[in-house]
């Protein structure tokens, strides 16, 4: 029998099975930040212990780091010791620190692509949820916690179960206005937050094999939010030219070498999933989310479940769910006021989607009582949005380009919006306080987001579109 | 922290709400310590408390209901999903429960707690909706965790049921081993695994 893309990477990485329990998986790349880490390294400590492979732990700081005067020490004084503390940590084991002021800082799955770290067939882990981020790259890449962390840094493995293995094909064209994250929270609104829990997803299909690569990133993103242990994607030539020249690509000989491997990487026509969902690209519509997870999301044209459409026994988590966020059941999302629009995060924070939203309100300009943040994921994507002129459309249209950090998707550092209000974010989550105390989050992707800071309301960017 | 998990009978906290992510668990402003010790005092601390006073109890969360109390916490279904947060682990343990109760864990956080002996028992829906049920009219109802047998029993109605834990995993518990002890046992295996794959 023909085997998954998971599996042939998942095999190739097992160095033990136990008889009924987990195996030991090999990790190839340990990607860390200052929030998970610091109790890791801390117990490394205790235990007497080395980092067992530094060279292939790569760290950043972006959780806790203010956006804008990065150059200035930061204020919040725990923050400031959280990133000293991953400072000394990287400079006491031997770690290679993108640290703030550096040109590769930024968000943790942001960098990775980036630098070219992250390559087809490896594993990589992180103590973060968005890790399966790196699966658009044909990795099994998955977020741990910090005493996983510790593990890896001690030993290069963790003691994982296989997942059972789900594909999702989207087949067709996407409708204009639509995008990869419409296509992610149309896939998460079918199966809810918990659909794919145990589950590793793969990816495919012509609307898949049609995104670019950070659309791609943006799909496997968020695969997590509806549970699944991570999201994988075959490679084809848009991965392998992404990655050729990277800083971190291999070169010669070893690309060579590299690409044959990679090429061996998809799910043999025989291989077996434990599920399957097939999606019609078409049926997509540009998607915002109502509720507190990001399950509870409906097409931009579509209405909020009335309460007759809810199970009786989940009725009073969904009644609180849309209490808190100040939403009638039944009703049109169009034309709901926003107050604050964020466009940034690990999911929606490389340059594509810069350019995205640039091209689409260049000679527009926000609305009056709305505060738009613009927050790149990397020092790498803010330097090339400057010299692409993208922060002159943004600086016009009222837009304002802050430096590169997690920002106001968790409501951990400076950035975050007020109780109350709503902000129609590109992030993740749109969890109770996900943004700060009693904010309230619609998710949207990076153009829908950008309509309701032109009109002030969530909008059906499809009719703005039409305009021009 | 208390390593290893045998038997435990305790009365239970119920919170019976579904997709409970670990942002409410511990929100992450919390996240900014570099120990694991005192994250107990803000769990849930945004369903705990009105706009993050301490003095304005949001009285009708279980946690701040007196009727309510012991070494067990109950959550509706997909209890732990979103942020990896090892923290909302140390939290709910470090708040003084040893066992999880829901129908449905999210992956990550079921990791997090078996890693700290917290133990996620996962039941079906029926016994779950029991356990509410049985609670709800009387508080004072003790469940019994038996992880050597595997089982959950409530005490007054004499209801039980089976559930899973792989053997590994198990034996961790009830005998106070770590993954990272299994793992640091296994350097020679890796080294030799990492030259093959070169």
């Amino acid at each position: 029998m023909g085997k998954t893309l998971f599996e042939k990477i998942w095999e190739k990485h097992i160095i033990k099975s136990i008889e009924g329990g987990p195996s030991v998986l090999y990790v190839d790349k340990h990607f860390i930040h200052e929030v998970t880490s610091p109790q890791a390294f801390k117990g490394l400590e205790q235990r007497g212990l080395k980092v067992f492979r530094p060279q292939q732990v790569v760290a950043t700081v972006d959780h806790n780091v203010p956006t804008i005067n990065q150059h200035l020490p930061i204020k919040e004084e725990l923050s400031r010791i959280q990133v000293q503390t991953l400072k000394e940590n990287c400079e006491k084991f031997g770690i290679e620190l993108y640290g703030l002021g550096h040109p590769y800082q930024g968000i943790v799955h942001i960098i990775g692509p980036e630098l070219g770290v992250t390559q087809p067939g490896m594993t990589i882990v992180c103590g973060d949820s968005h890790t399966s981020t790196h699966g658009a790259f044909a990795t099994i890449a998955f977020g741990i916690g910090t005493s996983e962390v510790e593990m890896v840094l001690a030993t290069q493995c963790l003691m994982q179960s296989k997942p059972k293995l789900m594909r999702i094909n989207v087949e067709g064209t996407l409708n204009r206005g639509v995008v990869s994250k419409d296509i992610i929270l149309y896939i998460i609104s079918k199966i809810s937050a918990s659909g794919a829990t145990g589950y590793a997803v793969e990816y495919a299909g012509s609307a898949i094999k049609n995104l670019s690569m950070e659309a791609r990133m943006t799909v496997c993103n968020m695969s997590i939010e509806m549970g699944a242990r991570c999201g994988i994607i075959a490679p084809d030539e848009t991965t392998f030219s992404y990655i050729k020249g990277r800083k971190f690509a291999p070169t010669n000989e070893d690309w060579n070498k590299a690409l044959e491997y990679w090429e061996t990487l998809f799910s043999d026509d025989d291989a077996k999933f434990d599920a399957e969902l097939n999606i019609k690209a078409e049926e997509i519509e540009p998607m915002i989310t109502y509720g507190t997870n990001p399950g509870m999301g409906i097409g931009i044209s579509g209405y909020v479940p009335s309460l007759n459409d809810v199970d009786t026994k989940d009725k009073p988590s969904y009644e609180k769910s849309l209490h808190y966020m100040g939403i009638e059941p039944g009703a049109s999302m169009k034309g709901k006021k926003v107050d604050y629009v964020f466009i940034g995060s690990c999911t929606n924070a490389r340059i594509e989607d810069l350019r995205m939203v640039a091209s689409f309100i260049k000679g527009k300009h926000k609305a009056n009582d709305v505060e738009v943040w613009v927050v790149p994921g990397s020092k790498q994507v803010e330097k090339q949005a400057i010299e692409e002129g993208i922060n002159k459309i943004f600086e016009d249209a009222g837009f304002l380009l802050r430096q590169p950090g997690c920002s106001a998707c968790l409501g951990m550092n400076e950035d975050k919006i007020p109780a109350g209000k709503y902000c129609i974010s590109t992030s993740n989550r749109n969890f109770e306080g996900r943004q700060g105390l009693n904010a309230r989050t619609f998710l949207a992707s990076p153009l829908t987001a950008a309509a309701a800071a032109i009109t002030g309301e969530v909008s059906d960017v499809r009719e703005m579109m039409n305009e021009n | 922290m208390s390593k290893s998990i045998n038997i435990i009978t305790s009365t239970v906290v119920p919170v019976n709400i579904e997709n409970i992510d670990t942002d409410q668990i511990i929100p992450a402003r919390f996240l900014k310590a570099t120990s694991r010790e005192g994250f107990g005092k803000n769990l849930f601390r945004d369903w705990r408390y009105e706009d993050d006073d301490e003095s304005k109890l949001k009285k009708d969360f279980p946690l701040n209901d007196k009727r309510y109390n012991g070494k067990i916490l109950v959550g509706a279904k997909n209890f732990g999903c979103g942020s990896s947060r090892e923290h909302a682990a140390w939290s709910i343990k470090d708040y003084g429960f040893d066992v999880v109760v829901s129908s449905f864990f999210a992956d990550i956080f079921k990791n997090n707690a078996l890693n700290n002996f917290l133990l996620p028992v996962v039941v079906s829906d029926d016994f779950l909706q029991k356990i509410f049920a049985t609670v709800d009219t009387d508080n004072q109802t003790e469940i019994e965790v038996n992880l050597p047998e595997q089982t959950i029993s409530i005490l007054s109605t004499g209801e039980h049921e089976n559930f899973d834990i792989n053997n590994y995993k198990k034996t961790c518990l009830l005998n106070g081993y770590d993954d990272i002890d299994y793992l640091l046992s296994m350097r020679e295996e890796i080294e030799q695994f990492e030259t093959a794959s070169n």
